[in-house]
């Protein structure tokens, strides 16, 4: 099984679902959100899943995320069987295997950037990070937000906030990224600059799936897929793919670290 | 999750909240404060008749007289008394474990002094009775042995009597009449204030028991006889020995005891009762109010989970388990109201502090309310937090994701 947009033959996969139903019986009514859905993401791949509202993608997303199970066929998260798999055992795997970026940020309100970005760290059963604190600064430098540490939610901006969830997504050093509509709450030029930092950390290796269902953000990815009446319709490699960081540039802006510093904040503690 | 991690989340929660968390542990404080509170006065009131009674006398037995019986129904206590002095005498002589014995005469007599007259009691005692009853005078002297052979006509005033018949002069060495018999003031005695049936112990006359016997009274049965033991340990013991040697000079042989030996402890036992029943009664409705404090907190906890529904989502997205969000909520709703436990002891403390102040009751906070306090209101925020804890470690994450 080979996927159009993989880099390699040679590339592992880290997502294989096969055959894969939801419905949802609203009384009598039965609603199918997925008709039988096969796909494989390999590592490295910058995955868009494409698709109009109530075309599936979002519960395609939640199973991806283990935050859905399938009513019938087959997942398999980074050579772990999802199936039959209970709340807490989905649970480890969303906190070990998988990090989440919304639409809404979904940051902890009145809590700082840096306690947001460690809290998965805190989930964690196996206590394999031994300095919580340090890895959310680390990651908060990743993105951009090393200044930013002790701000809150609320004073940050829209772009600053979805950085700050794109770190708490890396911190656990997932093997997958997924994002549902991260820029759906954005200005196009925010879009662009999330974007440019989920390109740039792709080509340090990390595998993103994002569901969106605006055409700009397909653009750069690598691979797009389409959803419509929860079956996969379309599935091609992106072939005029754009760099964001290039289109940011063409926007009149360096980088999203100096958009950052542009940006008046307000701050609150330092 | 590493506990301190636990205690650092339900902290900084609290912390979002003040007010919110400050009005909902107002409950608990008003609840513990309450309980606190009642405890003290109930505990107070019972240390007072504590006291009140170790002022009859100290290590104290009373040899009353018993009961007699007609035609199988029993006529009450003191319907047969065969309590003389010899059965006094013959107490001090034999008993091994008894410090001091004293019989009591007691009779009531119009009292003529310079300032009026004064109707009173006249005890008939011994000299060890001011050790029983650890009783002393303010002027003059305690009569001894001596006087009682030769039953002296002194008298030793109570100090409401001495008030009455003496009103600001020293009594001591005055002329008093006491039926139609002259007496010499020897002695007034020192306040000993109410007993714990609100009686005036000070409204009394002592006198050697041979001279109220043979001027006053003219009877020869004794109304009691009170023993004191050496120690506290010894009254079990003191009582059987008494009711041998009383058996042995009653020559009773099978017949029942025509006396009755009682001690101190029986006499506070029957007092202490009535205020345990009393102060079981108000810290029962106190803790009512404790409940309500935990309603309190449960109702704000089922606001919060319903206001947190997002918050919550988001922790089971990226990891957190349905137990880890139950441990969360609960931690916060017992760290609340051991909050309020605390505030609640402090609140209650100084309420018994200020209630002792204005209305004079003795009021006393027992070592265990910390205990008390503190165990009760973790106690009530597990027991009040569950409910909403359950709540929110049961949502569906998607759905509480979605939640606006």
């Amino acid at each position: 099984m080979t996927s159009p947009g993989a880099p390699a033959d040679v590339a592992r996969a880290v997502i294989e679902i096969t055959g894969v139903t939801k419905v949802y019986s609203m009384g009598t009514n039965k609603v199918f959100a997925l008709r039988g859905v096969d796909l494989t993401v390999r590592a490295g791949e910058l995955l868009c899943i494409m698709g109009s509202s109530g075309s599936g993608k979002s519960t395609l997303m939640n199973v991806l995320g283990c935050l859905d199970v399938p009513t019938s066929g087959h997942y398999v998260l980074d050579g772990i069987a999802v199936d039959g798999l209970d709340r807490n055992a989905l649970a480890d795997l969303r906190n070990q295997k998988l990090g989440f970026v919304f639409q809404g940020f979904n940051l902890l309100a009145r809590t700082s950037a840096v306690e947001n970005v460690e809290l998965p760290l805190l989930y964690d059963r196996e206590h394999r990070w031994s300095d919580p604190r340090k890895l959310a600064v680390e990651a908060l430098g990743r993105v951009g937000l090393g200044d930013r540490l002790d701000h809150q939610p609320s004073e940050l901006s829209g772009g600053q906030q979805q950085r700050v969830a794109i770190a708490r997504a890396l911190v656990t050093k997932p093997t997958i990224l997924l994002a549902d509509e991260p820029t759906g709450n954005l200005d196009s030029h925010m879009t662009v600059e999330v974007m440019a930092l989920f390109q740039d950390l792709n080509a340090q290796g990390i595998t993103i799936v994002i569901v969106s269902h605006e055409p700009d953000v397909a653009k750069y990815a690598k691979r797009v897929v389409e959803v419509r009446d929860g079956k996969i319709i379309h599935d091609d490699p992106v072939t005029e793919r754009h760099s964001a960081a290039e289109d940011l540039l063409a926007l009149g802006k360096v980088d999203p670290v100096v958009v950052t510093d542009a940006t008046p904040v307000a701050v609150g503690a330092a | 999750m590493k506990q301190r991690t636990l205690l650092k989340l339900a902290w900084q929660s609290i912390l979002k909240n003040k007010m919110r968390t400050l009005l909902t542990m107002l409950g608990i404080v008003i609840g513990v404060g309450a309980v606190i509170v009642m405890v003290a006065v109930g505990n107070g009131a019972q240390s007072q008749i504590a006291a009140s009674i170790t002022s009859l006398g100290t290590n104290l037995i009373v040899v009353s007289p018993g009961s007699s019986a007609q035609g199988g129904v029993s006529q009450g206590a003191g319907t047969f008394n065969r309590l003389t002095t010899a059965d006094a005498v013959q107490l001090k002589l034999d008993g091994t474990m008894l410090s001091a014995v004293s019989p009591v005469i007691q009779t009531r007599a119009v009292v003529i002094g310079p300032a009026g007259n004064w109707r009173t009691s006249i005890n008939g005692v011994s000299p060890d009775y001011f050790t029983i009853r650890d009783w002393s005078v303010t002027s003059g002297d305690i009569f001894d042995d001596t006087d009682v052979k030769a039953a002296r006509k002194i008298a030793l005033l109570g100090a409401t009597v001495a008030k009455n018949l003496f009103p600001g002069v020293d009594a001591v060495g005055a002329q008093i009449q006491i039926g139609h018999v002259p007496f010499i003031v020897s002695a007034v005695l020192a306040v000993k204030g109410q007993n714990s049936t609100g009686a005036d112990q000070d409204d009394v006359i002592l006198m050697p028991y041979t001279t109220a016997q043979n001027r006053l009274s003219g009877n020869v049965r004794l109304g009691q006889i009170l023993v004191s033991t050496f120690s506290p340990g010894d009254i079990p013991a003191a009582q059987a020995e008494i009711t041998d040697i009383m058996r042995n000079v009653h020559k009773l042989g099978d017949s029942p005891d025509d006396f009755t030996v009682r001690n101190q402890t029986e006499i506070a036992a029957a007092a202490t009762a009535t205020t345990s029943v009393m102060s079981g009664l108000l810290a029962a409705i106190a803790s009512i109010s404790l409940v309500v404090g935990g309603i309190g907190i449960m109702n704000i906890m089922l606001v919060s989970v319903t206001e947190r529904t997002r918050e919550i989502g988001i922790r089971m997205a990226i990891g957190a388990r349905g137990s880890d969000v139950l441990t969360q909520f609960l931690v916060e709703s017992v760290v609340m109201s051991i909050l309020g436990g605390i505030g609640g002891l402090i609140a209650g403390y100084a309420g018994s502090l200020l209630l002792a102040h204005f209305t004079g009751w003795s009021t006393a906070v027992p070592a265990s309310a910390v205990l008390i306090a503190v165990g009760f209101s973790a106690g009530v925020g597990v027991f009040f937090g569950y409910y909403p804890a359950r709540k929110a470690a049961a949502l569906n994450p998607i759905e509480a994701l979605r939640y606006e």
